[in-house]
């Protein structure tokens, strides 16, 4: 593809990121007017003090919170499905989800039953807590994939131990769940939902904090990527250390998934999409093109999300996890048709 | 252009070890790669062809014995270290959606380039030559999945080309490909070593053609490891023979070729000479009958102008006079 084409494909979705981050601004059960809108962002202290609270303690955070869950997962994606050369690898597919779900179930639906108090009562002190627990759990199994990937040589035979553990991790969370009071469980099945508004105040300023320094990172790992394409020995002739570049793309991937799970839930989809979406409209492997195609077309499908979750009617009663697939998969599958077709 | 380089080999074992578990498939390999040459690594399936081309490239660890590149044992080197000494085109099939061969073949400048991977000014220039070299200039555009297997092959060599390394290892470039693309291939092949003084050790079945055009042949089965030295001396000390030895065929030292052996049923004597009577006598040995001149033999077959006959009838094409040949014999025997 030229390169002017890829510039200007660039430039269209960093320009749909803005028109969605204002929309998601604009619309919801209050809508606010754009110029209100323009002026609470610019600074004005001139409206009215609810248009300003609503905007800034909610609907901005929580797009800022899509932005950055959406570029998150597109990125894990693309790097697992790059580390496994294999199409249908998401951020869940190794486990790392399910861990963090194990963690926040542990912490869930055992703490009714140890300390008799529902967590999810607990308001602020239980969102923390939620979020330190998945982030452990996912973390732990990061590890064990970690340790796993030393010591075996195949792709696949990694791939399905991820799987494997995944299962296992699921088993668990139904052992738990089985012993649970109902409760617990209602707040388990809605955390697991997943919602770009759960966390609030400070813990969306660190979530965000901490996506603006690891999605940066990822692009020092484009070289490594385009060489993994070529498969493990060719890559390893062009010098490449396998096993380390191995470890540290799915390092990378996990603990992407890994926060953005923890602090909105485990949000599917998104990150086995977008990857598919960016190739099939820049017409590129290269990563130096793809990777941050990725990043901003994850952003720009997580504003879209979250903005038709919050449709008048639907009033932010339908759960991310719905939209994400509902929208993004026929536009996958459309834009998968329109490349078969462009190929023959 | 690039420096010279060589490669010996010394008591190398190959194989495979996975924990306490270790399989040898080939021992006591001798033998050394020289500079500005063309080796082809022949022996049938399963001898272990792979296994050491895997272990040159030091993708598996040898078992035992040293392979020393440029006064260096391989393990020594580090895997970056080793992409500027080997560069490798593998059977195995990439698949990659929407990346042109320019692409491909600049990624052969990884070794070189930085941590992000840009390329310069010279890069560029390199990957120019490489696919200049191969001869795909017109491809530079074209997506690799949409590529024929000749064209993609090629596309390999101008990346390990662009690699510029000083030696290519190549596992079975000409497989799956059709004869003339064979040719050109190691053609190519040879050209970069004569010319470009690369050192080039490739695997193939292709022995006919192996031993036209390779300065060198290593023979290995599993008998009696690996054996070295030009096509023609390999060919007079019968180790050609030996090694490929089966049932039915037959190795001809003269000719470089396999004779596929059958069974003698008779002899005719042919009058009349010609590429027409050479042409009866190849159809005649399908059916396992010999053409004797020399000697008087029960069949007669007599080419003129018009017709090819026998027994005092006259045929128009060689499949009906060969088979009225073939039913005389299968007569004969049963009398």
């Amino acid at each position: 593809m030229k390169r002017s084409n890829t510039g200007l494909l660039m430039i269209l979705t960093a320009a749909s990121i803005v028109v969605f981050f204002i929309l998601n601004i604009m619309l919801g059960s209050v809508e606010i007017p754009f110029e209100t809108v323009m002026n609470i962002l610019t600074g004005s202290h001139d409206e009215p003090a609810v248009a300003t609270n609503i905007v800034l303690k909610s609907r901005v955070p929580q797009a800022l919170t899509a932005i950055m869950a959406g570029a998150g997962l597109a990125v894990s994606g693309l790097l697992m499905q790059t580390v496994f050369r294999n199409p249908l690898a998401g951020p869940s597919v190794l486990g790392i989800s399910s861990g963090a779900s194990l963690g926040v179930a542990f912490v869930v639906l055992l703490s009714g039953n140890i300390g008799g108090v529902a967590l999810s009562r607990l308001g602020v002190i239980g969102e923390v807590t939620i979020t330190l627990a998945a982030i452990v759990g996912s973390l732990l199994i990061l590890a064990l994939i970690a340790f796993v990937a030393r010591k075996v040589r195949g792709n696949v035979t990694l791939l399905i131990m991820g799987v494997m553990i995944g299962y296992i991790a699921n088993a668990v969370i139904g052992v738990l769940k089985f012993f649970s009071a109902e409760e617990d469980i209602r707040a388990y099945v809605v955390w697991g939902l997943g919602s770009f508004s759960r966390v609030s105040g400070n813990q969306t300023t660190v979530f965000i904090l901490i996506m603006l320094i690891i999605l940066p990172l990822t692009f020092l790992l484009i070289k490594t990527l385009n060489l993994l394409l070529l498969g493990n020995s060719y890559a390893r002739n062009l010098g490449l250390n396998i096993k380390r570049a191995r470890i540290k793309v799915i390092g990378f991937s996990g603990v992407l998934v890994a926060i953005v799970t923890a602090y909105c839930g485990p949000i599917v989809f998104l990150g086995l999409a977008v990857p598919h979406l960016c190739r099939g409209i820049f017409r590129t492997s290269n990563h130096a093109v793809i990777l941050p195609a990725s990043l901003l077309t994850g952003a720009s499908l997580a504003l879209l999300c979250n903005l038709i979750a919050r449709m008048p009617g639907f009033a932010g009663a339908l759960p991310v996890n719905s939209v994400t697939a509902l929208v993004g998969a026929p536009v996958v599958m459309w834009v998968l048709f329109n490349k078969r077709k462009a190929e023959i | 252009m690039s420096p010279r380089s060589s490669i010996i080999i010394s008591d190398l074992s190959t194989g495979y070890s996975s924990g306490r578990h270790v399989s040898t498939v080939t021992s006591g390999i001798n033998a050394s790669l020289i500079p500005g040459e063309l080796t082809c690594l022949l022996g049938p399936n399963g001898a272990g062809k792979s296994t050491l081309l895997k272990t040159l490239c030091g993708f598996l660890r040898p078992l035992s014995g040293n392979i020393i590149i440029n006064g260096r044992n391989i393990t020594e080197y580090s895997d970056h270290e080793l992409a500027k000494v080997i560069g490798v085109v593998l059977t195995e099939r990439i698949h990659i959606a929407n990346m042109s061969v320019d692409e491909l073949v600049a990624l052969g400048r990884s070794p070189y380039t930085g941590f992000f991977g840009r390329m310069s000014l010279h890069d560029r220039k390199i990957v120019d030559e490489a696919i200049k070299r191969v001869g795909i200039e017109n491809l530079r555009t074209r997506m690799i999945h949409t590529l024929s297997d000749g064209e993609r092959q090629k596309t390999m060599i101008a990346k390990a080309l662009a690699q510029e390394t000083p030696v290519i290892f190549l596992d079975e470039p000409t497989a799956f490909i059709d004869y003339p693309g064979k040719v050109e291939i190691m053609q190519l092949l040879a050209r970069l070593c004569h010319e470009g003084g690369k050192t080039v050790f490739l695997s193939t079945h292709d022995v006919e053609l192996a031993l036209q055009i390779a300065d060198r042949i290593w023979l290995i089965n599993k008998a009696e490891g690996v054996k070295t030295g030009s096509p023609e001396d390999l060919s007079l000390s019968g180790d050609m023979a030996r090694c490929f030895r089966r049932e039915g065929v037959r190795f001809d030292p003269a000719a470089g070729q396999f004779m596929i052996d059958n069974v003698c049923r008779g002899h005719v004597n042919i009058k009349g000479s010609g590429l027409r009577a050479e042409m009866v006598g190849k159809a005649l040995k399908r059916r396992g009958i010999s053409v004797e001149n020399e000697n008087p033999a029960q069949a007669v077959i007599e080419i003129n102008e018009e017709a090819y006959r026998f027994d005092g009838r006259d045929y128009n094409d060689i499949a009906s006079i060969v088979a009225a040949v073939s039913a005389f014999f299968d007569a004969e025997r049963e009398n």
